[in-house]
């Protein structure tokens, strides 16, 4: 298990249940600041032919610049051949229920359980 | 003074419940400023919030609090976020950001200093927000943006795709020739 953290988020990458959790409020500055957390979520798009999972349902907070790593990594995942993408996300946390439902847009493919 | 959308001039006496906010952008670096952000963002929800109590026979009452905090959250940490990022660098101007409790609405309004270019590439962004559909925006800008072309206004872009926001702006021009800019932002309760 890989973790990239500070006082307000964690991020984690477990590459043997093919994974990212993302924890906490995600509000850097930029796309250079988010370089760390696209290298986690690109090792997780390589493992090919597996079924992959971001879990979102206790990140609290995102700014556009998070929600445009994880469009463009929708974008990216398009070129895969096979296994699943899921994002999971909570029902308690409003922003998911109102901005999560656009990955979809770029990605149909693309499984969004948000309970 | 121009006006781009569906400005609304505020009176004092209009709004049930208000607060307002103010920074001075050249005092420390921007990057030790930037956590600042999101701390004056969620004291904004925070506070909204509380004009919204709880009601234990009534579950919604919690979501809707919840909603309510998110919502002012985000887009007030979208506005401060972008007046961080495009003010005059010279300017010794505060940048502010105020939320507005209306009976039917609440508005959030983020006021700061830029320089014309600065002010003529948000232009740009406004007249596509105008002409186009936020949803189809959103995915043209991230599939631009996938090949590698800078893309900004995705903040204003969500708050109008995901939040139903209305957006306006008021630009006046100062003695400097830099524009003094208000980016108002209407949700309905």
């Amino acid at each position: 298990m890989k973790k990239i953290e500070d006082e307000n988020y964690c991020v984690t990458l477990d590459e043997d249940s093919a994974k990212v959790i993302m924890d906490g409020v995600l509000r850097l500055s930029g796309a250079a600041e988010f370089t760390p957390i696209v290298g986690f979520l690109n090792d997780l798009l390589a493992l090919e032919e597996k079924d992959i999972e971001i879990d979102l349902s206790k990140l609290e907070f995102m700014n556009s610049s998070g929600i445009a790593v994880l469009s463009k990594l929708m974008i990216s995942a398009r070129q895969r051949k096979s296994g699943k993408i899921t994002i999971r996300g909570s029902l308690s946390i409003p922003w998911q229920t109102k901005s999560l439902k656009n990955l979809q847009r770029l990605l149909p493919a693309l499984e969004l359980i948000i309970e | 003074m121009e006006i781009y959308g569906e400005y609304q001039s505020i009176d004092s006496d209009q709004s049930l419940e208000q607060l307002n906010l103010s920074f001075n952008p050249s005092s420390i670096p921007l990057k030790q400023r930037w956590r600042n952000n999101g701390l004056s963002a969620d004291f904004l929800g925070d506070y909204v919030k509380t004009f919204f109590p709880k009601d234990e026979s009534d579950p919604t009452t919690e979501y809707k609090q919840a909603e309510i905090k998110s919502n002012v959250s985000y887009i007030a940490n979208e506005l401060l976020e972008n007046s961080m990022k495009y003010s005059s660098l010279n300017s010794h101007a505060m940048i502010s950001i105020a939320v507005y409790l209306m009976p039917e609405q609440i508005i959030i309004q983020g006021i700061n200093e830029g320089s014309e270019q600065q002010w003529s590439n948000l232009l740009k962004i406004i007249n596509e927000l105008q002409e186009n559909d936020p949803a189809d925006l959103f995915v043209q800008r991230m599939e631009q943006d996938a090949l590698g072309e800078t893309s900004s206004g995705l903040g204003l872009i969500t708050m109008i795709n995901d939040y139903d926001a209305d957006l306006s702006w008021k630009v006046n021009t100062m003695h400097s020739g830099d524009k003094l800019i208000t980016t108002q932002v209407k949700i309905s309760i």
